[in-house]
């Protein structure tokens, strides 16, 4: 890794915590010399249209994650519905044909305000830091997370409405999500009680999928309502402390999507489609520090960009293995 | 989407596209009046947020404040502030329990979301599992076989020996791997209690509609059946007697009325652990026997 990809790289752990992303003081020769020469050239406007009317939407990466997100919750469902003892639990702690796996965040709660961790919780724990850590961290969110899939069809009325001038985007300060879960777990030290999983929207929804619907839904109503009308993503992007827990494991992830500068128009609709778009800011014209920039871990690894991008500028990678589609 | 512009490199929604800019001395570029405004909108609404959130997460903490209001929690549950503490909410005792015994709490029980507990009424714990499976299942010790050193015992909740489960008394291990009892049965309406009143029973208790099921050894050792499948025909009211699971938790005894006479009563042992059958099948409503969840044996 390049001098400038290690600055990158600690750039983007602070843009997680709710850092602002900044212009890079420093560009390599080669990646200088590729913003130079899109600098002005028309025959690359024309190639740019050509590419565009070309491009056909593409659903790839959200069709096999939304399969997969369906799967996995439905697997708890069937689980104990049908008493095939597959996956059972819940998304905050289940066991695996027996292999006990706990959600980092709710085990992180627990061991706080419990101060006394058994062996299973310990267990449990690993597996799932492991699992995540070779998945991609924040994999779990787009992938797995049940209350994602509901702010993502939640998100599309959002836009709708906003591009019917209905309602605007009020986004907020990135950095409340650190402050949260900074505040979550002095809760928990301090009272002994979890009490985010009173709140947890994807605790809830688990639940409620597997053991039945119940009152406290109206509270995952309530966030939904909240991020149609007013503002996009809210729970995901500013207070999710689950989120934030998986995007510190997502460092040290060997999956991760990457971008490559010299196929790219700089149009952004990347960054459109984009939980997080603040990840994403390399693509902005004259950012790129080098001529391949992996991009950070609060990435989701949802693959929407993936499939949004008309000229592949970005695609899975796994790193010190060869590149996926 | 279809346009073709290049990006302005701005992280806002571009709502402060159009103010005029002015080079500062500090270095740092100007900020124009519009994006200081739109600045201070979002600070206000970050904090709009930040209150909501937290006010809705001080809702979580009800629980804590009701915890006076006691419920029954499954066996092997901890006191109330560590059980609600160390309950990671995942329902996987839920899932092992035979006879469905264990429910979820919702956000109007006020007993913490997604906690589990007991309503002996509705349906109780007959250990038809044989051995408290819901604590093998507990993957963070809120359900367990030991309590941990630095969490004390409160006097009387420690059972004086391990209950002998009646249906495997015969078994080389007749017991159940529990040290505390969750409850204490209690005769809390002797008045209305039918062996105090010298009456039988003849029929379903708990009608025709109960869905709660018990396990009868005389119909199937290893399958709970529905209570209202088994009608009883007795001349003296004895049911909390007759399926109390564990061994000498209660009995029928001739106890001195308050006016001096002579009668029957359900007397409660010590070795009762407050599972809850007894107040399941007293077929009087509502029902003469409860379940003190959380109380001790006072000697």
């Amino acid at each position: 890794m390049s001098e400038l990809l290690k600055r990158r790289f600690v750039d983007q752990i602070k843009v997680m915590f709710g850092a602002e992303p900044t212009k890079p003081k420093e560009i390599s020769p080669a990646a200088q010399q590729i913003h130079f020469y899109k600098k002005g050239n028309r025959d690359l406007i024309a190639e740019k249209l050509h590419a565009r009317a070309h491009a056909t939407p593409k659903n790839t990466w959200r069709n096999r994650r939304w399969v997969t997100l369906i799967f996995a919750n439905l697997l708890f469902t069937l689980s104990f519905f049908l008493d095939i003892q597959i996956l059972e639990g819940a998304l905050t702690a289940s066991r695996f044909i027996g292999f006990h796996l706990i959600d980092l965040n709710s085990a992180l709660q627990v061991m706080l305000a419990h101060k006394h961790i058994i062996n299973n919780l310990l267990i449990g724990t690993g597996t799932v830091l492991i699992l995540w850590v070779l998945l991609g961290g924040r994999t779990f969110c787009s992938w797995v997370c049940p209350y994602h899939l509901l702010a993502e069809w939640a998100e599309k009325i959002h836009l709708f409405l906003v591009s019917k001038k209905l309602v605007t985007d009020q986004n907020m300060d990135r950095r409340l999500r650190t402050v949260f879960w900074i505040i979550f777990a002095l809760l928990a030290l301090a009272t002994g009680y979890t009490v985010f999983e009173a709140i947890s929207p994807t605790g809830i929804l688990s639940r409620a999928l597997i053991y039945g619907p119940g009152l406290a839904l109206l509270w995952v109503l309530a966030l939904l309502f909240f991020e149609v009308f007013f503002s996009r993503r809210a729970w995901c992007r500013y207070a999710c402390p689950i989120g934030l827990t998986y995007g510190v494991v997502g460092i040290v992830s060997p999956v991760r999507i990457i971008y490559k500068l010299d196929g790219c128009f700089h149009e952004g609709d990347c960054r459109k489609v984009c939980l997080v778009p603040h990840v994403l800011d390399t693509v902005i014209k004259g950012r790129a520090v080098e001529k391949e920039v992996p991009i950070g871990p609060d990435c989701t690894r949802c693959g929407l960009c993936v499939d949004t991008c008309p000229t592949g500028s970005l695609s899975f990678e796994v790193k010190g293995l060869s590149k996926l589609a | 989407m279809s346009e073709i512009d290049d990006e302005t490199g701005s992280d806002n929604n571009g709502d402060d596209g159009n103010a005029p800019r002015q080079a500062a001395g500090n270095g740092k570029p100007a900020v124009s009046i519009a994006k200081r405004q739109t600045n201070r909108r979002r600070v206000l609404r970050t904090i709009l947020l930040t209150g909501g959130v937290l006010g809705a997460a001080m809702s979580g903490f009800l629980p804590l404040v009701y915890a006076q209001k006691k419920r029954l929690r499954p066996p092997g549950a901890l006191d109330e502030k560590d059980f609600l503490g160390s309950c990671i909410k995942c329902g996987q005792c839920v899932q092992v329990c035979p006879v469905s015994a264990i429910k979820l709490a919702d956000l109007v029980d006020g007993m913490g979301v997604g906690a589990p507990y007991i309503d002996p009424r509705a349906q109780a714990c007959d250990f038809s599992c044989d051995a408290v499976q819901c604590i093998l299942a507990c993957p963070t010790g809120s359900l367990t076989y030991h309590k941990p050193a630095f969490l004390s015992v409160r006097p009387g909740a420690a059972l004086a020996a391990k209950p002998i489960l009646l249906a495997k008394q015969n078994d080389p291990e007749p017991t159940l791997n529990m040290h505390e009892r969750i409850g204490l049965a209690r005769l809390s309406r002797p008045e209305a209690c039918l062996a105090v009143q010298g009456k039988g029973f003849k029929g379903q208790t708990r009608g025709p509609d109960f869905k709660g099921q018990l396990r009868y050894m005389s119909v199937d050792r290893w399958k709970p059946v529905k209570v209202s499948s088994h009608p009883y025909d007795v001349a003296e009211c004895d049911l909390c007697v007759r399926e109390c699971p564990v061994k000498g938790a209660i009995s029928i005894e001739t106890v001195f009325a308050p006016d001096g006479r002579k009668r029957k009563s359900p007397v409660v042992h010590e070795p009762c652990v407050g599972c809850g059958v007894c107040e399941m099948v007293c077929p009087v409503e509502p029902t003469a026997i409860t379940i003190e969840a959380g109380e001790v044996w006072k000697t």
